[in-house]
């Protein structure tokens, strides 16, 4: 059979779309939700390891899709877009926010005038454009989209039992969203035709808001509308890149921008990149989106949409490398690195300490990016694989762990080890996955940190601080995991469902394999995908060092083996409390002759790295940058 | 010899001799401690005594898996060790180093005792406070001799290319020199940074890390340091690798003022300790790194 790279591409943006409207009319079933989900699943999974064995780069042509049927998509996308507009404008209005009405208005205006004034030049040559980043982003979006939207058939039905008084079942709404979703993940990924990924961005955008909003209540209403004003602001953005390109060059294509390497467009675009991946000064938006149910977190504020900014940012590096705009790029990066990592710090609400240092790790992304040296292009590539699938197993384990202990807490989480083994276990994997040697996020830090020695070593201060940070809040995290103050708890990992732990034990075996196979994923993928658009050489962590790396995974993998020593040659005594034990290592009689249970809490060092403190310095640090990169670019015309 | 011989030589010398120095270093500390406070002190081989002892006695635990992580503390901190006497690349040096200790960290919070929990918690703050110092040494010797590994750093000196005649890296690195020095006081577990686990009797949290372990489970805890202590004097050993008769007498002064400084001070609180490591980490680390970014031209003219 021939299947052409064409209709690979195809199902990946149409089927999705499918299986959503499918999956708006399920009704309340959640057999026929479940086996919808799966089934899709496994087809979305399978095309997308399927583009691995395809030829690429290579761009899809026009006049492959056929003229006729590429000009119905456009005017279809079109439409689509101004009736979203229409209905993002109804409800702002209703909702009294004028700025997102502005901003929409704004946007809508541009694109109307921009489509009628060109009307019939605004065509690609190349449609779509397939190379080893598009399919890398791909799988991530295939593979860890899949298994979180599987994973959400079973946490929905366990949210809105937990949840039946106060918020409405919109299940299949939920899951149509979530879907389509997908299809326009697919979309920005592989569209060359900027139009188009435009119109895809849009709808993540909109699919972001309204996921955002789905428990309804005025929390969640107003963190989704402001999500949808930094998102708007990006998109404008975004347009007003489209606008100018298309001004200096008659081209309304991907390939071209990075062809041409105009500054104006490239900066406009990055802007956009960093709304979406939620740097600083736009951060907010993604910590109020921690209100919306746990897989919408894991799926679009970590796993892939937010990678979406930091896709186009790293597309951009070959034209942003050397400049001074993409030295500000990177510096905003930087402190955005910085500044998160700290406030992480002093988070204990599990969702906040993994957006903060989702944000800081999209940071380090923004930074490679903006060096844009081939070293740092692979670096970028690969922490965008690793976070994807680290953070995702750990949103997807917080998920559970809150519907279980009912609080998402870190303090709560003490002893979790005894009431959740198997889960907590997971949890150790995914956060290992984040920082520790010899797992791949570090490995990904590491190339970073060689990269920016060899472009700008002040680059290196911020990850330096930044990385010691980072270590602090996973460990205290970990430790709370690990330490018993309720030795006799009971086990709650009963009634967590067949495809939560499908997507669980799924992630946690990706966030190892993803190491042990990380030379393969670099030579075969992320090695020809920098040489094809960098020139120079690609990061050489050097054989031997990989030999090493794979050498301590072989001994932390051997740590589980420690434990058929269990029990054995040791003799278990109480540990001092500070008052006589009552009975146990957790109990103790203190003064008064009152019995009280021992409590540990962890350091959270508030005066030093609270969210008050920091974060505005940061924001506005960064908010400053910005301005100059803009300015900068206005004076470069 | 071909190089690949050379470096398991190395590693053997490591495994073998890099305890026994340690241990004897220990032994030299406490002497030397008990002198300045006016003590006979015990015998130089005490810490060998107190291992051996440590072995015979019997394994008491809180948890049952405690003890498992404190041997993948001693396993990593000889991975260590190895990597970095066999010439290896630094920047895995200091992962490997952290992922060593945050096993004893976690087989702290594992005890699940107040006092072990606060250590691991110390411990974690001292991590932190010494780690951007770490890096920028690291990265600060690679601006200086272009590479990552040990092997070419001690080789960088004595290169005989005169064309390409450049200051001694002790020079070129000497605030990333003193940064280091400052920051082994916490590696070396010294007052005033003994914040997580002292031996000093008078503090207000003894053995907050090591509380609840003993027998052969502190004994490993023992070993590992020594070969810590090793390896952190090693780092300062680069610094002058070219002439090991100048670089040995100043890896036991260093080794003496960290003596000096334990036994002068007193213990600070963990604020201190952070804030003070990075400001040194600020003006030593960061400083000298600028230096070398602009004004590399300058140091090289001083060298000739």
């Amino acid at each position: 059979m021939n299947v052409s790279l064409l209709h690979e591409v195809g199902f990946l943006i149409l089927f999705p779309i499918l299986v959503a409207i499918l999956l708006l009319f399920t009704g309340k079933s959640d057999r026929v939700r479940a086996a919808i989900v799966g089934v899709a699943s496994v087809a979305i999974i399978a095309v997308s390891v399927a583009l691995l064995f395809g030829d690429s780069p290579k761009a899809i042509s026009t006049e492959e899709i056929g003229p006729h049927r590429a000009e119905l998509a456009s005017q279809t996308m079109f439409w689509i877009e101004m009736a979203l507009g229409v209905v993002v404008l109804f409800i702002s209005i209703r909702a009294k926010k004028f700025l997102v009405t502005a901003l929409m208005t704004a946007q809508a205006g541009l694109m109307i005038w921009f489509e009628h004034a060109n009307a019939g030049k605004l065509e690609a040559k190349n449609a779509f454009f397939v190379d080893n980043f598009s399919v890398i982003m791909a799988l991530i979006i295939g593979i860890i989209g899949c298994l979180i939207c599987v994973y959400a058939v079973g946490y929905m039905k366990d949210f809105h039992h937990h949840f039946r008084q106060e918020v409405k079942d919109r299940r299949p709404f939920f899951f149509f969203i979530l879907f389509a979703f997908l299809g326009a993940m697919f979309g920005i990924v592989f569209a060359n035709n900027l139009l188009w990924m435009y119109f895809f961005w849009e709808v993540t955008t909109l699919a972001s808001f309204v996921l955002i909003g789905y428990k309804g209540d005025k929390e969640s209403v107003n963190n989704a509308y402001r999500a949808l004003l930094y998102n708007l602001l990006g998109g404008l953005a975004f347009a007003l890149a489209i606008v100018v390109l298309f001004n200096k060059t008659h081209s309304v294509e991907m390939s071209e921008l990075l062809k041409a390497g105009l500054l104006a467009p490239v900066v406009l675009i990055s802007f956009a990149g960093m709304t979406k991946s939620a740097q600083l000064p736009f951060s907010k938006w993604l910590l109020g989106a921690m209100v919306a149910p746990t897989p919408v977190s894991a799926l679009l504020h970590s796993s892939t949409m937010v990678k979406a900014g930091v896709f186009v940012i790293v597309r951009m590096a070959p034209a942003l490398c050397g400049t001074k705009a993409g030295t500000l790029v990177a510096l905003v990066g930087g402190v955005t690195f910085l500044v998160t990592s700290f406030i992480a710090v002093s988070q204990s609400n599990a969702k906040k300490v993994l957006a903060y240092s989702t944000i800081a790790n999209l940071g380090l992304i923004v930074m490679c990016g903006g060096i844009g040296t081939p070293e740092a292009v692979w670096a970028a590539v690969m922490l965008i694989i690793f976070h994807a699938v680290a953070k995702g197993l750990l949103f997807l384990c917080v998920g559970v762990v809150e519907h279980k202990i009912h609080s998402r807490d870190i303090e709560d989480m003490s002893g979790l080890i005894i009431s959740m083994p198997k889960l907590s276990v997971m949890m150790q994997i995914g956060m290992a996955g984040m920082f520790l040697a010899p797992f791949g996020m570090l490995i990904s830090k590491w190339a970073a940190m060689k990269a920016l020695i060899d472009s700008n070593a002040l680059l290196v201060v911020f990850v330096v601080f930044g990385s010691a940070v980072t270590l602090l809040f996973w460990v205290k995290w970990m430790g709370k995991l690990l330490q018993i103050t309720k030795p006799d708890a009971a086990n709650l990992e009963g009634g967590i469902s067949a495809g939560e732990w499908t997507a669980l034990g799924s992630l946690a075996v990706l966030t190892i394999g993803a190491c042990l196979f990380f030379p393969l994923l670099s030579s075969q993928l992320v090695d020809p995908y920098v040489q094809s658009v960098c020139k120079g050489v690609t990061m050489d962590l050097g054989a031997g060092n990989i030999i090493i790396m794979l050498i301590m995974l072989g001994l932390v993998a051997l740590f589980p083996l420690s434990f058929l020593h269990y029990g054995r040659r040791v003799r278990v005594v109480d540990s001092y409390l500070g008052g006589a034990n009552a009975g146990c290592s957790t109990r103790f009689t203190g003064s008064a002759g009152a019995t009280h249970d021992m409590a540990l809490k962890n350091y959270y060092l508030e005066s030093w790295f609270g969210e008050s403190r920091l974060l505005m310095p940061g924001a506005l640090a960064c908010a400053l940058l910005i301005s100059l990169m803009l300015a900068l670019t206005i004076i470069a015309r | 010899m071909n190089e690949t011989t050379v470096k398991l030589i190395a590693l053997g010398l490591y495994l073998v001799l890099g305890p026994v120095l340690g241990c004897l270093l220990g032994g030299i500390d406490r002497k030397i401690s008990a002198r300045m406070q006016s003590r006979i002190g015990p015998p130089i081989l005490q810490p060998w005594y107190d291992f051996r002892k440590l072995l015979l006695k019997e394994n008491l635990v809180v948890r049952r898996s405690q003890n498992f992580y404190v041997f993948f503390y001693l396993l990593f901190m000889v991975f260590t060790g190895g990597l970095f006497f066999m010439g290896g690349d630094l920047l895995l040096v200091v992962f490997s180093l952290t992922l060593a200790s945050i096993f004893m960290v976690l087989g702290a919070y594992k005890a699940s005792s107040p006092y072990s929990f606060l250590g691991a918690e110390r411990e974690l703050l001292q991590i932190m406070a010494y780690e951007p110092m770490l890096l920028l040494v690291i990265v600060g010797l690679y601006m200086i001799t272009g590479s990552f590994s040990v092997t070419d750093i001690l080789a960088f000196d004595c290169t005989a290319d005169t064309a390409k005649i450049h200051a001694p890296v002790i020079l070129q690195g000497a605030g990333l020199f003193l940064g280091l020095i400052y920051i082994l006081t916490i590696k070396l577990r010294k007052s005033p940074f003994d914040l997580s686990s002292s031996h000093h009797a008078h503090q207000e949290l003894v053995r907050g890390l090591t509380t609840e372990f003993s027998g052969r489970a502190m004994a490993a805890i023992e070993l590992a340091h020594w070969y810590e202590t090793v390896l952190v004097l090693g780092l300062v050993y680069l610094f002058l690798g070219s002439c090991w008769w100048l670089a040995v007498p100043v890896v036991l002064l260093v080794f003496f003022l960290e003596l000096v400084a334990d036994n002068t001070c007193s213990r600070v609180k963990w604020q201190m300790a952070v804030k003070s490591s990075w400001i040194m980490a600020v003006i030593f680390g960061v400083g000298n790194v600028l230096v070398l970014q602009y004004w590399k031209p300058i140091l090289q003219m001083f060298g000739k």
